[in-house]
């Protein structure tokens, strides 16, 4: 296998609050190839946008970031300056947000806000970086692309900001492309069409993709690899087929519970629901961080947890299959 | 826009009418305005002449009538002290207290706003404390007292500006500062409150991720957005700060329209006091107007509805 | 399955709302030192015949400005003798009576008209929000200085006239901010809820609007008491407020400022006292709107 475009070995992020240290992110490992499509799923404060702000560098002054290795293209981004880090960002990394409402600045034009992007990192006139502007919007799917240029975010429907965003990420042709759930303050109707854009493109232009979901539905679709996140911990990776087909993890096959799946499903049978509360993860955690709300608890839970699998589908449980040995093997 | 605009005219024009008719009926306030002028010990006749002279013997609704015609022709009547048009003693003296007004929120505005912006880029630094300080300071001092201090400090005992007067530049130093640090710490404290509102929104968080450094996130893309509601604010304290120029042109000896208020109020120069209200509202009425519609004009979401 | 005994659990249950006010009240030192200043001050006027060692208006041509103990002076006069041969510290001691009885009334009386309107308009919307809005326009466009001197002017500079006059000038603040607090409250399911059993209009204003509201109107009340006493200082300062032989901090420094030159401390003494006293108004209220309101901290 080629040298991956993105490592990460063992990220931690501690946030300080009142009452001591929040271990938002703990022992996250992870790897991206070109090209490829890893998804990223947990609900929401399991730490995925953490993780995906601390690869851009964009973590606030006061949170701890620590990882063994970080490296993008050979770049180690745990060494990067800030001057590295901006030259990155932008340009060969960049990242779509979730709320397309607000994450446009509303009081500078769509075109000044896409030129800038191109501006900020190569070295062409503002008429080149309009013209790019224009490019990408057409790419995007946004018609009359050019008379949209003079228009403010507030005149755009979310579907549209959220086009003008992906373009504006598209600016420098990036490797990587971080999309922090790009759809989820959108219209159902339109979650699938922006959905669908943004995969097309990522093919398209050769780019390797993080797509931060709590949507099942859409991993299913598009994921090449998946990473289930639970409580700041990866609970369960591996690859799409392996994640879907045999699901591992307790937690993993819980939340397959609760999406109902073409063909998997039972017409008129209940959808499964997770019990109890994720818990809180400031001061010292030790053990397993499921076992609050976990079927299969045993007194082990509260040692140390070990990794099982193979490289390419791996979860973290102290039984050896999932699941207590005495009980069925559950759906 | 030019909805809002005509909107926004239509009241002022509106409360302009109202302030005249308030500033007028002030003059009615001490029951006989005849005999107020007249003066304590006056005889019945004296007061009937006068009465007849001013016209104070017609309903008053007539008089008002009168008064405002006059005043929107420029002819605000005639100074019961100094016998000369109050228009003409007004005019001569409004130049001084302008300059000070444009001085004071100058100096507000350039020590306000860096402040505020640095104190917003780091809560609870030293930075942060000093400009918290002082706007709290700031909003307690008594301004009379400052104005004082001032003068015993570097007029007195250092010797550097000179206690009182309007001849040159350094005579509205003293002035200057004592009326710009009365509108100072609302504006530090909208400045910060904005910066720090904007710092934590999303399309900061856009301009990091596309790599701009610090200095263009914090001015092109934060600043811009914060600084609209201060621009109004600045407007509104301008108009305060005219009508506050009072306290501050008595103690610095600036022949300028606060100063003659004061002086008319002591000789009961009704028509200059009357008159001085009501430019002072227009004043206010003006600026508050020009800030809605600069307003209007910063925030694109304004401009195009 | 879910343990409530498992450590991972255990950060769930916090402290008390009681106890977390209490923490913020006592960890806000501006509210704490402005209560303290405010009530030390309080209760030295209340108290001021008993602590004064003089009485303020005994005049002495012998004992003229006499310096205070730190400048070499006796401590038969602490705070020394103003231009008439006056005790200072009976004079501050009864200024402080004045500065907070004025302070205190007009800011009661201007709340009263100010939340009335600002409550009305708030809940009522339509014509009475045109009028209260259309009203505070015109108030805020009279210069508050110039129209305050020369109302008292005309009728005369009695503490009467002043507290009436600052009264019925500074009510803007309250009915701006409570026209908004109602605004938001109005909207709330409550409100609806309260209507739709049929409950009367001032029942609902006085059960459901006022209680919500108080926070903020108990804000605007100290902002607007330091307001009431900066400017009854500035009037009389300016000779047109309280009238002599009255004792008031801005009336002291008028009478000070002659002797400036030689005697500094005549005119220091009132005016810092005012600032402290201000000062300590404006962060009771500032802290008050800090610990009731902790998502409004910035």
């Amino acid at each position: 296998m080629s040298e991956p475009l993105l490592c990460v070995r063992n990220l931690n992020i501690d946030i300080p609050v009142g009452g001591g240290t929040l271990h938002a992110v703990r022992g996250i490992d992870f790897e991206l190839q070109r090209g490829e499509v890893l998804s990223i799923v947990g609900e929401s404060g399991s730490g995925k946008s953490l993780t995906s702000l601390a690869l851009m560098g964009l973590l606030g002054k006061r949170i701890d970031r620590r990882a063994d290795r970080m490296d993008f293209d050979g770049i180690d981004l745990t060494r990067a300056g800030k001057r590295q880090m901006r030259a990155l960002r932008g340009d060969r990394m960049s990242m779509i947000f979730q709320e397309p409402m607000t994450s446009l600045n509303p009081a500078y034009t769509i075109g000044d806000q896409l030129a800038e992007a191109l501006l900020l990192h190569r070295n062409v006139s503002r008429q080149q970086a309009r013209d790019r502007a224009v490019e990408l919007l057409e790419k995007v799917g946004i018609t009359a692309a050019a008379s949209r240029l003079g228009q403010y975010p507030h005149q755009l429907s979310g579907g549209l900001r959220q086009r003008v965003m992906i373009a504006m990420a598209l600016m420098c042709g990036p490797e990587l492309i971080i999309a922090d759930e790009p759809t989820t303050a959108l219209d159902v109707t339109i979650q699938a069409q922006i959905l669908r854009l943004l995969v097309d493109l990522v093919r398209e232009m050769d780019m390797a993709m993080i797509l931060i979901t709590h949507d099942l539905g859409v991993v299913a679709r598009v994921a090449d690899k998946v990473a289930v996140m639970y409580a700041g911990e990866l609970v369960e990776t591996g690859s799409a087929g392996a994640i879907f087909n045999a699901p591992s993890h307790p937690y993993t096959r819980g939340l397959l519970r609760c999406i109902p799946l073409p063909g998997r499903t039972a017409r008129g049978a209940p959808l499964g629901t997770i019990p109890g509360i994720v818990p809180s993860l400031v001061g010292e955690i030790g053990g397993c961080v499921f076992r609050t709300r976990c079927d299969h608890a045993v007194a082990a839970c509260h040692g140390a947890i070990p990794h099982r699998g193979e490289a390419d589908h791996m979860f973290r449980c102290v039984h050896p299959h999932g699941h207590r040995e005495d009980e069925e093997t559950p759906a | 826009m030019l909805q809002f605009i005509l909107k926004r005219l239509g009241l002022a024009v509106l409360v302009a009418f109202t302030v005249s008719f308030i500033s007028f009926s002030l003059l009615f306030l001490s029951g006989d305005p005849a005999a107020a002028l007249a003066g304590e010990g006056a005889s019945g006749e004296d007061i009937e002449a006068l009465r007849t002279l001013y016209g104070f013997d017609r309903p008053m609704l007539v008089q008002y009538g009168d008064w405002l015609f006059s005043a929107l022709r420029g002819d605000f009547g005639e100074s019961y002290y100094f016998k000369l048009p109050v228009a003409t003693l007004i005019a001569e003296r409004l130049t001084v207290t302008m300059l000070l007004g444009l001085c004071g929120i100058t100096f507000a505005l350039v020590t306000a706003v860096p402040l505020g912006v640095a104190a917003a880029i780091r809560p609870n630094s030293l930075i942060d404390r000093i400009a918290l300080f002082l706007s709290v300071a700031g909003q307690a001092m008594p301004s009379f007292w400052f104005g004082l201090i001032l003068i015993v400090v570097f007029a007195i005992k250092l010797g550097w500006l000179p206690p009182s007067g309007a001849a040159s530049w350094r005579h509205f130093i003293m002035p200057t500062i004592v009326l710009g640090y009365y509108a100072m710490p609302a504006i530090m404290r909208l400045t910060r409150a904005g910066m720090l509102e904007v710092l934590n929104s999303d399309y900061i968080r856009t301009a990091r991720a596309k790599g701009a450094p610090e200095v263009q996130v914090l001015f092109k893309h934060a600043l811009r957005n914060a600084i609209i509601p201060v621009v109004s604010l600045a407007a509104v304290q301008m108009g305060f700060m005219l009508g506050g120029s009072i306290v501050v042109e008595s103690i610095f000896a600036l022949h300028g329209a606060g100063y003659l208020a004061w002086e008319s109020i002591g000789r009961n120069d009704l028509p200059t006091v009357q008159a001085l209200i009501l430019i002072f509202s227009m004043f206010y009425i003006v600026f508050t107007f020009l800030a809605d519609v600069l307003n209007a004009w910063l925030d694109p979401r304004m401009r195009s509805s | 399955m879910s343990d409530l005994s498992d450590p991972l659990l255990q950060e769930i249950t916090g402290p008390t709302p009681g106890q977390l006010l209490r923490k913020r009240v006592f960890g806000h030192q501006g509210l704490i030192f402005g209560l303290a200043v405010v009530a030390i001050l309080a209760v030295v006027a209340i108290l001021a015949p008993v602590i004064a060692p003089h009485d303020p208006y005994a005049q002495s041509l012998v004992a003229r400005m006499k310096p205070p103990v730190f400048l070499g002076g006796t401590w038969e006069n602490p705070l020394g003798t103003d231009h008439l041969g006056r005790d200072y510290l009976s004079r501050l001691i009864y200024g402080a009576r004045v500065s907070l009885m004025i302070g205190g009334i007009a800011a009661l009386i201007s709340g009263v008209i100010g939340t009335a309107m600002g409550v009305a308009a708030g809940y009522f919307g339509g014509k009475v929000d045109a009028v209260v809005t259309f009203l505070i326009n015109v108030r805020l466009a009279m210069p508050v200085v110039l129209v305050a001197l020369a109302v008292v002017a005309i009728l005369g500079g009695s503490l009467t006239v002043v507290i009436a006059v600052l009264g019925l000038l500074l009510w803007d603040r309250f009915a701006v901010v409570m026209r908004a607090s109602t605004l938001q409250v109005r909207g709330r399911e409550y409100v609806a809820a309260a209507q739709a059993i049929g409950a009367s209009t001032p029942r609902i204003l006085l059960s459901e609007i006022m209680p919500n509201i108080v926070n903020n109107l108990i804000v605007v009340v100290t902002l607007e008491m330091a307001h009431a006493i900066l400017l009854e200082a500035a009037l009389s300062f300016l000779g047109l407020g309280v009238q002599p032989p009255t004792p008031s901090w801005g009336l002291m420094v008028s009478e000070g400022k002659n002797m400036m030159l030689f005697e500094p401390w005549l005119v220091l003494i009132p005016g810092a006292v005012l600032f402290v006293l201000v000062l300590a108004i404006n962060l009771m209220g500032d802290g008050l709107r800090d610990v009731t309101a902790p998502e409004n901290r910035s």
